[in-house]
């Protein structure tokens, strides 16, 4: 009973893997899911008759993890992944995305949901063009925490120099990147050293395992518990013979912490109230952080929707209808200057129009191109907007709920941008 | 743990009801799909909190394929009788019987496929734009790279290639007329989440899922219950077994498992020490690899 009550007690990390064909990313994957066993043998026994099929040599664990019918023929991952292991301490869920640079939008995809990146680097080749990329998409999403694995070690004599050369050509790079928290581990995937168990190979390394890290690593602090953000989805009105009066507001809480009793702004109105309850199916809670869902009600009767905001009367966001941001663009079509697109952020939903594209960047060199200002699929740009209405806004890396965007294109309906205000 | 951090139940359970209340607000007639297993028990139980103290917003949608464990139903009439949301049945029968549907013959003639007509007839009948499944990812490999929020084109179909990206919380229900949307709240729970979730919530199940006395047939490793839907092929025999469920789909493709385990926590040790997925047992999958692909590309759930 004992161990039961303990996986009822386990934290969730979401990490992302971002890597190519040969860095053995693949490989490092299955070895996590194998040695936690989530992989289930009849999966196994499946790979084992289609890695034959195939006439690939040995089991090819890249199988287990390309789902899609035309990813298995084509023998690549063109879209993010999603997949699940736990060990007794945490639940961890993977976002698995193809590294290449023509799906640069699926890496920003599974980034932004991410506590933790794994970046793959080949320790034969140090840190590449494609390395530096995934930093900067790391460093652009913040994730908070980045966690860089220097692979194949097997190779390199299990070399203590070659593994603090990369670290040392890292550092220098990264220093141009805002990243809070990076770590290094030497592994090699394929033996299993430093993966799970400490390596033999590696008596110089004095560090952690990558298990012991994704298991450990602090991530209580990754989201923001200062500013008060409570986005209005859903009202909730029973008009019940039990409930004739109540009136909800369902959300979840984007920032901050939310106590009965707090005097709280609504946004846009104005009107200040103060918390009456803070309700929730199995109990009223004595407080609400991030990422509850909860629903509050409020001692006056005041007129609010979905798309308003609870908000503490002292800790304002910005409320602005020009909105600077970064955006990696997603779609075929090219981002149109002077376009209308919808816009939502958070609960809110927005016209706007793009007023002007300030640079782009060479996600390889990080260059800023002024020149070229062609925004097409997989670019990153900073760019800025006039939205119909204003939007309740922080800055993306105060907090990353109420400081990212997606784009709308009106004809198709389809997301075309992800963006992340300055 | 510090204060101000959530266990991985408590994260999974909000994000599933930050789902279902978007989809509350985004779409004009949503429906809930419930079949009556454990995914959809839960997906019942967190629309409940979701819109707590007030009803649930959208009715239940069963698509009956007259092919159930008995169990199930039982369970179902009861649950809708004690909570008193609103359950509509569609039955895969009447498919068969206005000619849109055609049975499978042989020796265990599955109505799996089937599901998917009834299933499309059922929204377009209810001019339904949304349709919430508790479908997971960690299920079947193709579901591992299926968004929250689904786009069906006007044929109920999923294009695989041309999924829209998903990114932070932020989820894009616009659509055309005449397409519409499938949704899973509970993506990233996996059985483990969603049996400990079940014993945590002390949430009733059918007593299918426990073990108990039952006579069984084994079809190519699959143990499949004796009902009147199977007929045994020479040298097969009805045998009397222990068994359980870990999945309810069809009697005529759901397979059964030999087990002892007839509490929750008995249940939990068993699929923390298991090796067997738990579509493992589910013959409609065995049919080839990318059987789940092609028939969710169809509009299977």
């Amino acid at each position: 009973m004992s161990n039961i009550k303990g996986y009822l007690d386990m934290e969730l990390l979401r990490f992302t893997t971002a890597g190519s064909v040969d860095d053995g990313k693949s490989t490092l994957i299955g070895r996590l899911l194998y040695d936690s066993k989530a992989i289930f043998d009849d999966q196994i026994n499946l790979l084992k008759e289609t890695s034959k099929q195939r006439g690939d040599e040995g089991l090819n664990l890249a199988l287990l993890t390309d789902g899609l019918r035309s990813e298995r023929e084509q023998g690549i991952t063109i879209d993010v992944a999603y997949r699940y292991f736990a060990t007794p301490k945490r639940k961890f869920i993977i976002a698995d995305t193809p590294g290449h640079i023509q799906y640069t939008r699926n890496m920003v995809t599974g980034a932004s949901t991410a506590n933790l990146a794994l970046l793959l680097v080949d320790a034969r080749h140090g840190v590449v063009e494609q390395t530096k990329r995934h930093a900067f998409i790391a460093s652009l999403l913040q994730i908070p925490h980045i966690v860089v694995c220097i692979n194949k070690m097997d190779l390199v004599d299990y070399s203590k120099e070659r593994f603090e050369e990369i670290i040392a050509d890292f550092e220098d790079f990264a220093s141009k990147l805002e990243i809070k928290d990076v770590r290094f581990t030497p592994i090699s995937a394929l033996n299993g050293d430093n993966v799970v168990e400490r390596s033999l190979n590696m008596q110089w390394y004095d560090g952690s395992t990558l298990m012991h890290l994704l298991e450990n690593i602090h991530i209580g602090s990754d989201h923001n518990h200062i500013d008060c953000r409570f986005p209005v989805q859903y009202v909730v009105r029973p008009q019940s013979k039990e409930f004739p009066d109540y009136r909800g507001y369902a959300g979840r809480i984007e920032g901050g912490v939310f106590k009965p009793g707090d005097k709280v702004t609504v946004l846009p109105s104005g009107f200040t109230s103060y918390i009456k309850s803070i309700d929730t199916f199995n109990e009223r809670v004595k407080e609400a952080f991030s990422p509850m869902s909860v629903c509050i009600t409020l001692k006056d009767d005041i007129d609010v929707s979905r798309g308003d905001m609870l908000v503490k009367a002292d800790n304002k966001p910005m409320i602005n209808q020009d909105v600077d941001l970064m955006i990696c663009w997603m779609n075929e079509k090219n981002m149109l200057l002077k376009g209308k697109y919808t816009i939502r952020h958070t609960s809110q939903t927005a016209r706007c129009i793009i007023k002007e594209v300030k640079y782009k960047i060479d996600i390889n060199s990080l260059h800023r191109l002024k020149d070229d200002k062609v925004i097409g699929l997989n670019d990153i740009g900073r760019i800025s907007l006039r939205v119909t209405k204003p939007l309740y806004i922080d800055s993306y890396r105060r907090n990353r709920n109420t400081g990212s965007i997606i784009l709308i294109d009106e004809a198709t309906n389809e997301t075309v941008a992800a963006g992340m205000i300055i | 743990m510090s204060s101000y951090n959530l266990t991985h139940l408590k994260e999974l359970e909000s994000e599933a009801i930050f789902i279902l209340r978007e989809v509350a607000a985004q779409f004009e007639k949503p429906v809930m799909l419930f079949s009556g297993g454990k995914d959809s028990i839960i997906m019942f139980h967190l629309a409940r909190k979701a819109f707590y103290p007030g009803k649930i917003p959208f009715p239940l949608m069963h698509v009956d394929t007259g092919h159930n464990f008995p169990e199930t139903i039982t369970f179902r009439d009861r649950l809708i009788k004690k909570t008193g949301e609103t359950l509509i049945i569609k039955y895969v029968q009447d498919s068969i019987d206005k000619g849109n549907a055609v049975e499978e013959t042989g020796t265990n003639p599955s109505r799996n496929g089937l599901q998917t007509v009834t299933l499309l007839e059922g929204l377009e009948d209810g001019k339904y734009d949304c349709a919430m499944g508790g479908a997971r990812r960690d299920e079947e490999k193709a579901r591992a790279k299926e968004r929250f929020f689904s786009h069906r084109d006007e044929f109920g179909q999923w294009n695989p290639k041309n999924q829209r990206p998903e990114l932070w919380n932020l989820f894009n229900g616009r659509k055309n007329i005449g397409e519409h949307f499938r949704v899973f709240p509970i993506s990233n729970w996996t059985e483990m989440d969603v049996w400990q979730y079940i014993m945590y919530e002390k949430i009733n199940l059918p007593s299918l899922y426990f073990a108990h006395q039952r006579e069984v047939v084994n079809r190519d490793g699959v143990l499949l219950a004796k009902c009147e839907h199977i007929t045994l092929k020479a040298g097969e025999l009805w045998k009397k077994m222990r068994v359980r469920c870990r999945t309810i789909g069809d009697m005529t493709c759901t397979g059964v498992t030999e087990s002892e385990a007839d509490n929750i926590e008995a249940i939990i040790k068993e699929v923390a020490t298991t090796r067997i997925t738990e579509r493992g047992g589910r013959a409609d999958d065995k049919r080839s690899e990318a059987a789940m692909e092609d028939r969710k590309k169809e509009g299977y759930f």
